[in-house]
C-alpha cells in the first residue's frame, strides 16, 4: 500500500475514533436537559457541548482529508507532494486534539485575557480551541494544500475533479484564519464568523466532499469521469452560486442592515436546488447500475449522503431560512435540529461511504457485504432522524412558546423550556440518541471486524510510485 | 454550446463564482459601515451613558432599540476610552467563559441558557434586585455574575466561574451596549409579555 494511502487509513481510523467521542459528549449534552445535575460541578454542560460539535468538526475534518489522501495517488499515479510533512504533522494533530480535550475537560476556563485565549480556550461556538492549537491546524491545512496542489504541479496532469480541489484549497486554507482574532463588536465578530461557519463549512466543505463523492462514485460504480465532472461543475455553480449571498441568512439578526432579509431569504431558499441534483445524479447512477456493486456498504452510505444532505441541509434549511419564520425559529432547537440532519448528510455518511472504500482495498475483499454493516446503517440512521424528529417537535413548542408568545425573555425561556412538548422532545431525543450510540457500536466493530476471516483476494492494481 | 460539455458547466461555475464574490464584497463594505460603532445600526460604546429600551416602531413594522436620557452604568458616567476598555473587557470575559456554549447572543450559540442579546432589558432583573440585594439593575446583575450557584435560577444553574469584580462590571457594560444594537426586530416583542400573567 503507498505511503499515502496508509496516512489515509490512519486519518479514517482516528476520524470514526472522534466520531465516538462526539456521540458520547453529545449524549452527555442531551442528559443536561433531562437532569440539569448530571455532572454539574464536574464538566458543565457548555465543555460537553465544545466537546460535542469540536469533535464534530475535527472528525469530518479528518475523515475528509483520509478520503483525499486515500485517492490522490490513483488520481495522479504518484505519491502525493511533501508526502512527509504530512505523515508528521498526523501525529501533531492528533496529539493537538488530546491536549486540547484534556485542557476543555480539566481546565475549562480562564481569567479574561488574552493570555486565556492562547492558551485554554477562545469561546468562539466551532472554534474554541485555544490560538496555539489553531495554528496547529491551519499548519496542517497548509500543508494538507500543498500535498494536493503540489501532487498536481508534480504529475504535470490534472483531472476536473482535482482541478476544483485544488482551487478550492485556497479559501479552505484562508477562511480559517478567520478563527484567530478576537473582535470587540460582536457584530462585526459575528459577520466574520459567518464566513468561517457557512463560507468555511458549509461551501468549501461542500465542494470538498462533492470532489470525494465524484471520486468515490466512479470507484464504486464506475461511472464514467464526464459525466461525473460535468455534474461536479454544475453541483459547484449552484453551490457557490446560491451559497455565496446565501450567507446573508445568518445576517438577518445580527445587526447588519436589513436588506440582508431580502439578499439572505431568496439566495438560501434556492440552496436546496444544488443538493435536489445530487440526489437525482444518485439515483440515476443507482438505476444504470441496478444497485449493482461489490461494495454494499460504501453504495448505500453514499446514497445516505445524497438523501441526507438534500433532505437535511435542503428541506430542513428551507423549513427556517426565509426570515418571516425564521424571527421565531432562530436560536431554538429547531435550528438544532436542522443542524444535525445537515451535518449527518452532508458530510458524516460520505466519510463513512470512504471508510468502507478503503477497508475493502486494504482488507484485499471482492465484496464487502454482511449483516454488521447493515445494522449500524439502520441504527445510526434511525437514531439520527428520531433525534432530529424530536428536536423538531421541541424547537417548534420552544419558537411558538419561548419566542412568539412569550417574547424572549428569561421567564418566557423557561416557560418555553418546561414545555411538555419540549420536553417529550428532550426524552425523545435522548432515546434516539442511545440508539444512534448503539449504532456506533456495531459501526465501529463491523469496521474493525469486517473481513478477517474471509479469503483474501488479489489486491488491486497499485499507483506508480 | 453542447449542454453535455462539462467545459459548458465548468464556465458556469468559475463565472457565477466570480459574480457572487463580488457583490459579496461590496455588501460586506457597505455592512462593515454600517455595524462599526457609532454606525447606523450599532450605537458607540459611549451608549452605555444611555437610557436604553426597546419598543415597537409602527412605521417599520418592528421592534427597535431605543436611546434615552442620561442613565450611567453605577451612576458614573464614563469617556469614550474607558467605555472602550469596558467592552474589550467584557468580550475578553464572554470568550474566556465560552458563555456561547451555554447561550446566544443575537440568536448564535447553544441553547442550554437564555438568548443575551437583550439580558439587559429584562424585567427578571428587577426581582433578582430584590433577591441579590441590591439597589439597581446592574449591581443585581454583577452580584449575579460574581456568584450564580448562590442565586440558583431554576432547575438549570450557571456555574460559578470565578468571575471577578472588575470582569462581572465589564460584562454588564457589554450586555448594556448589546441591548442597544438594531437587529432587524430579533427578538420580536421582547419584554412586553408576561408570561405568568
Amino acid at each position: 500500500m503507498s505511503r499515502s494511502k496508509s496516512l489515509a487509513v490512519k486519518y479514517l481510523a482516528a476520524a470514526v475514533l472522534l466520531f465516538g467521542v462526539m456521540t458520547l459528549a453529545g449524549l452527555a449534552s442531551a442528559v443536561y436537559y433531562i437532569n440539569p445535575d448530571f455532572l454539574f460541578g464536574f464538566v458543565p454542560f457548555n465543555v460537553a457541548k465544545i466537546l460535542h460539535i469540536d469533535t464534530m468538526i475535527i472528525w469530518l475534518l479528518m475523515g475528509f482529508m483520509g478520503a483525499v489522501y486515500w485517492f490522490l495517488p490513483e488520481e495522479f499515479g504518484c505519491e502525493p507532494a511533501g508526502i512527509w510533512a504530512a505523515e508528521i504533522l498526523f501525529w501533531v494533530f492528533v496529539a493537538a486534539v488530546l491536549a486540547v480535550a484534556a485542557i476543555f475537560v480539566f481546565v475549562q476556563w480562564g481569567p479574561g485575557t488574552e493570555t486565556t485565549l492562547w492558551l485554554f480556550q477562545q469561546g468562539r461556538k466551532y472554534v474554541e480551541a485555544p490560538r496555539w492549537a489553531a495554528i496547529g491546524v491551519a499548519l496542517v491545512m497548509l500543508v494538507f494544500a500543498w500535498n494536493v496542489v503540489g501532487t498536481a504541479l508534480k504529475a504535470r496532469r490534472i483531472t476536473g475533479v482535482m482541478a476544483v480541489m485544488s482551487v478550492n484549497m485556497v479559501p479552505l486554507v484562508l477562511l480559517y484564519l478567520i478563527a484567530f482574532p478576537k473582535i470587540d463588536n460582536m457584530a462585526v465578530d459575528l459577520y466574520w464568523w459567518w464566513w468561517l461557519v457557512h463560507l468555511w463549512v458549509e461551501a468549501t466543505w461542500e465542494i470538498l466532499i462533492g470532489c470525494i463523492m465524484a471520486l468515490a462514485m466512479m470507484k464504486l460504480l464506475g461511472t464514467s469521469r464526464r459525466i461525473v465532472e460535468g455534474w461536479l461543475y454544475v453541483e459547484v455553480a449552484l453551490v457557490l452560486g446560491t451559497g455565496i449571498l446565501g450567507l446573508g441568512h445568518h445576517y438577518f439578526w445580527i445587526g447588519t442592515p436589513d436588506y440582508w432579509l431580502g439578499i439572505g431569504g431568496f439566495f438560501s431558499a434556492l440552496e436546496p436546488l444544488p443538493l435536489l441534483g445530487m440526489v437525482v445524479h444518485a439515483v440515476y447512477d443507482a438505476g444504470v447500475h441496478r444497485m449493482k456493486t461489490s461494495n454494499q456498504p460504501a453504495f448505500y452510505w453514499t446514497l445516505a449522503e445524497a438523501f441526507g444532505n438534500f433532505l437535511g441541509g435542503g428541506v430542513f434549511g428551507f423549513m427556517i431560512t426565509l426570515p418571516q419564520l425564521n424571527l421565531f425559529a432562530h436560536g431554538t432547537q429547531w435550528t438544532v435540529s436542522h443542524g444535525h440532519f445537515a451535518f449527518w448528510g452532508a458530510y458524516a455518511c460520505g466519510v463513512l461511504s470512504v471508510c468502507y472504500i478503503a477497508l475493502q482495498e486494504q482488507r484485499r475483499l471482492v465484496t464487502v457485504n454482511g449483516s454488521g454493516w447493515v445494522w449500524a446503517f439502520v441504527l445510526l440512521n434511525g437514531g439520527l432522524i428520531g433525534m432530529v424528529g424530536s428536536l423538531l417537535v421541541a424547537g417548534m413548542a420552544q419558537a411558538f412558546f419561548e419566542r412568539a408568545i412569550g417574547g424572549s425573555t428569561l421567564e418566557a425561556f423557561i416557560a418555553g423550556q418546561e414545555n411538555p412538548w419540549f420536553m417529550l422532545g428532550m426524552y425523545s431525543r435522548f432515546g434516539f440518541g442511545l440508539m444512534f450510540a448503539a449504532g456506533y457500536l456495531t459501526l465501529a466493530w463491523n469496521l474493525s471486524a469486517l473481513g478477517r476471516r474471509q479469503v483474501a483476494a488479489v489486491p488491486q492494481p497499485m499507483p506508480a510510485e | 454550446m453542447p449542454f453535455d460539455d462539462p467545459a459548458f458547466w465548468r464556465a458556469g461555475a468559475i463565472s457565477t463564482t466570480v459574480v457572487m464574490s463580488i457583490v459579496l464584497a461590496m455588501l460586506t463594505i457597505d455592512s462593515l459601515e454600517a455595524i462599526a460603532p457609532g454606525g447606523s445600526h450599532v450605537p458607540p460604546y459611549t451608549v452605555i451613558n444611555r437610557h436604553i429600551d426597546y419598543a415597537h416602531n409602527a412605521k417599520l413594522g418592528r421592534d427597535m432599540p431605543t436611546i434615552g436620557q442620561d442613565e450611567p452604568l453605577f451612576g458614573r458616567a464614563v469617556e469614550a476610552p474607558e467605555a472602550a476598555a469596558l467592552i474589550e473587557r467584557g468580550k475578553l470575559v464572554i470568550q474566556s467563559r465560552a458563555c456561547i456554549d451555554c447561550h446566544t447572543f443575537m440568536g448564535n450559540g447553544a441553547y442550554y441558557g437564555p438568548d443575551l442579546t437583550k439580558a439587559w432589558l429584562d424585567p427578571a432583573w428587577e426581582a433578582w434586585a430584590a433577591i441579590t440585594g441590591a439597589e439597581s439593575r446592574e449591581e443585581a446583575m454583577v452580584r449575579f455574575l460574581m456568584a450564580p450557584d448562590q442565586y440558583a435560577t431554576w432547575q438549570r444553574r450557571m456555574p460559578n466561574l470565578g468571575i471577578s469584580r472588575d470582569e462581572a462590571v465589564a460584562t454588564v457594560a457589554y450586555l448594556k451596549w448589546l441591548a442597544s444594537i438594531d437587529t432587524n426586530g430579533f427578538p420580536i416583542h421582547f419584554g412586553r409579555i408576561k408570561v405568568s400573567e
